[in-house]
Order: C-alpha cells, then sequence, then structure tokens
C-alpha cells in the first residue's frame, strides 16, 4: 500500500513521471482559462447592480481559492516532510509558497481594485481582508525562512514548522465573513447548497476555477522540477540526463 | 507506520492543535475589536461605547434617504431589523449605495443618538443577478406587495 508512496518521494521518478503530464495539463489550463476568460469578460450577462466590474470576480475568486488550498498543499507537504523525511515533499513545499504568495498578492490587488467602485474604498480592516493578509504575509515567511539557513534541512525543517502553525489561517479566512462582521460579503459558491449567483454568471466563473486549478498544478510541477535538478545536480541521474539529453537513461 | 514516524506525526498534530487553540482563544479574547461594525442594536442599547469613533452598519432603511440641495449632506436611517439609527452625512456616496441595500458608516455618535458620519462604504451583498432576472425579480416582488401579501424581510450582515 506505501509502495507508490514511498516511490512519489523519489525525486527522480517525479521528474521523469511529471514531465509526462506537463505537456497535457498546460493544454488544459490553457484551454479553460481562455474559455473561461471569454467566457467571463465577453459574453457573461453583467450584474444589475455593480454593472461590468463585477467581472473582476473571474480572477479574484479563482485566485482566492487557490491561494487558500495553495497553503494547504504547501503545509501538509511540510508535514510529510517532517514525519517522513521525504525530500520531494521538502522540495514542494519549498516550491509551492511563491506561487501562492503570488496568488495572494492577485486576490488582495484585485479586491482592492473592485472595493474602490463598490465598497467606496480600495481597503478596510476587516476580519477577511486582514485574514488574507496575513496570508500574505505567511507565505513570505516561508520563502524567507528558506533562503535563511546554511543548512537545507534546517530550512525545510523549520519553514515546514511556519506552515503548519499557519495552517489555522485558513478556516479563519474561509469563515471570517460568518463569523463576524465584516465589509466583505460571505460566500457565493458554497459547498451546500447552490450558488447565489445567475448559472450564466456562475459557469464561467467555475470554468475559471478549474482552470486555475490546472495552471496551479503547472506552476507548481515546473517549480519543483527546477528544484529538484537543483538539489540533485550532482547525482549520477541529472548528469547522465544532461550528458545524453535524453531524459529518463542512466 | 514506524514508531519514529509516529512520534513526529503526534509532534505535528500537536503543533497545529497548540496553534489553532492559541488564535481560538486569541479572536475569542479580541471579537469586540475584530468586528468591524456595530449593528444599529447595539448602539441603541448602548453596548456600543460612545465618544469614539466607530462604525455602524445595516440596512439603509426604505424612503429614508433624504439629499440636502444645495450642498453634499445627506441623511439617512439604517436599521438591523431590531432597531434604527439615523446617520449625517457630508460628501460623496458610493455607487452601490441605496434604499434596501447594506451600508457601512463610520463616525461618532452625538448627544441626541445621531451618528455622524465622515465615511460612508456601500456594503455588497453575495448575489449576483444579470439586470433581465433582478428587473423581473422586483417586478413580481411589487406584485406580491400590490396584493398586500409579505412584507421583506430585513437581514443584515447576512
Amino acid at each position: 500500500m506505501w509502495q507508490w508512496f514511498h516511490r512519489l518521494g523519489s525525486p527522480r521518478w517525479f521528474y521523469q513521471a511529471s514531465g509526462k503530464w506537463l505537456p497535457w495539463l498546460s493544454l488544459l489550463a490553457a484551454i479553460l482559462l481562455s474559455v473561461g476568460i471569454a467566457w467571463g469578460l465577453g459574453f457573461a450577462p453583467e450584474d444589475a447592480k455593480q454593472g461590468n466590474s463585477f467581472r473582476i470576480i473571474y480572477i479574484h475568486v479563482p485566485a482566492s481559492f487557490l491561494a487558500l488550498a495553495g497553503y494547504y498543499v504547501m503545509a501538509l507537504a511540510g508535514a510529510v516532510g517532517l514525519i517522513w523525511k521525504m525530500k520531494l515533499a521538502d522540495m514542494v513545499m519549498k516550491s509551492a509558497a511563491p506561487i501562492g504568495a503570488i496568488l495572494t498578492f492577485v486576490a488582495l490587488v484585485t479586491g482592492s481594485i473592485w472595493g474602490k467602485p463598490t465598497w467606496g474604498t480600495y481597503w478596510v480592516w476587516d476580519a477577511r481582508i486582514t485574514s488574507m493578509l496575513v496570508l500574505f504575509f505567511l507565505y513570505l515567511g516561508v520563502i524567507a525562512l528558506q533562503y535563511s539557513y546554511t543548512s537545507q534541512d534546517a530550512a525545510s525543517k523549520s519553514s515546514a514548522v511556519l506552515s503548519l502553525v499557519g495552517m489555522v489561517n485558513i478556516p479563519i479566512i474561509y469563515k471570517s465573513v460568518d463569523w463576524w462582521y465584516t465589509l466583505h460579503q460571505p460566500a457565493t459558491i458554497k459547498f451546500t447548497e447552490a450558488p447565489s449567483m445567475h448559472p450564466d454568471m456562475f459557469h464561467p466563473l467555475l470554468v475559471m476555477i478549474l482552470g486555475f486549478y490546472c495552471f496551479y498544478a503547472v506552476a507548481l510541477i515546473l517549480n519543483t522540477r527546477v528544484e529538484i535538478l537543483n538539489r540533485e545536480r550532482r547525482t549520477r541521474w541529472v548528469l547522465d540526463m544532461l550528458l545524453n539529453s535524453k531524459k529518463g537513461s542512466s | 507506520m514506524h514508531p519514529i514516524r509516529r512520534q513526529r506525526l503526534f509532534m505535528v498534530i500537536f503543533i497545529v492543535v497548540i496553534a489553532s487553540v492559541a488564535v481560538a482563544l486569541l479572536s475569542f479574547a479580541l471579537r469586540e475589536n475584530i468586528n468591524l461594525f456595530y449593528p444599529p442594536s447595539d448602539i441603541v442599547s448602548g453596548e456600543a461605547p460612545k465618544g469614539v469613533r466607530l462604525r455602524a452598519g445595516g440596512m439603509v432603511v426604505a424612503d429614508s434617504v433624504m439629499r440636502a440641495d444645495d450642498s453634499l449632506f445627506t441623511r439617512f436611517k439604517i436599521t438591523d431589523g431590531e432597531a434604527t439609527v439615523e446617520v449625517h452625512f457630508t460628501g460623496i456616496l458610493p455607487d452601490l449605495f441605496a434604499e434596501g441595500e447594506a451600508a457601512v458608516v463610520m463616525g461618532e455618535i452625538d448627544q441626541g443618538g445621531v451618528f455622524m458620519a465622515s465615511e460612508v462604504l456601500a456594503k455588497h451583498d453575495e448575489n449576483y443577478t444579470p439586470p433581465e432576472v433582478a428587473d423581473a425579480m422586483e417586478q413580481a416582488h411589487q406584485r406580491a406587495n400590490a396584493s398586500g401579501s409579505d412584507e421583506k424581510a430585513v437581514s443584515v450582515s447576512e
């Protein structure tokens, strides 16, 4: 049962396998994102109250989703690295941090741009927005920790602990609009009920969310592959691969 | 599972649990400060502090918005369904500010219990509808009102 798990832990196996997944995933991400953008920006009806400014939702919501989901990816990879001492998990954790930071930044900026015409302000210190800012700083903290040790092992350990501690923030971000009075509206897309959004507007959003998931996977795999090559650059298989410029032969 | 790995797993769970408990206690202690605004019922009942700048949030009462002809002065009432607070404001209102919509105002309560706002923000709800659908819903609602049946449920911060 644990065999696939240990195989997955081998950077070399992951490098070779992910090379085969990448073209398909990239293609899927490109299709979903271009269809979603064209549909959402060009064909979805405008909102009765907000007019066209609501269309920023097609970037804001998927980016926020992946900023939160990406944190779980980072923290779980950190936990696996701590418990099983799996090298690949540490690499995934390190690779997930900058992607998550950028997505969080995108979510904050797009929200801010939307806030000005809708709320009348770029920024307000409500629970949702503040906890999202904390998420951004957590990502930055993990990135900073990765580079503040000479030993990679110490860097991985401390950033895994920070990721795990910061994981508390994710349910807080998600539930902040229900637990406290905030300016940010409650979730439009719920797991238990139908979305409080017209289907014509919701379907392109769904496509964009799926597209962002694929895009995230592509970005994470690419980042992890760079990290694998960097850390394994002195190993036999990487040298062989470079010399033969033929993937996978050793 | 190997005993050492099991021990590390417990360590990881311990970190997550301790962090959760710490943050839960912290946010429980600070819950008043985490709320962005007070509902009007807290202001009327005196639970909200007086003489300091604070925010109040609620639904703008229908037919309560009065605009001055010669200045940017506006006054309106906000409610959470239990209590109502009168708000005075001089300035430009956000585009989405409207009767029957939620708003968050920042300012001070004066002696007469009037909220002197220095900033008004519109609070958007989680519903997104195309204009045609919104019109159709509005018409259906008016028809229902004309037949004298229901009263629109007032909900704030939902």
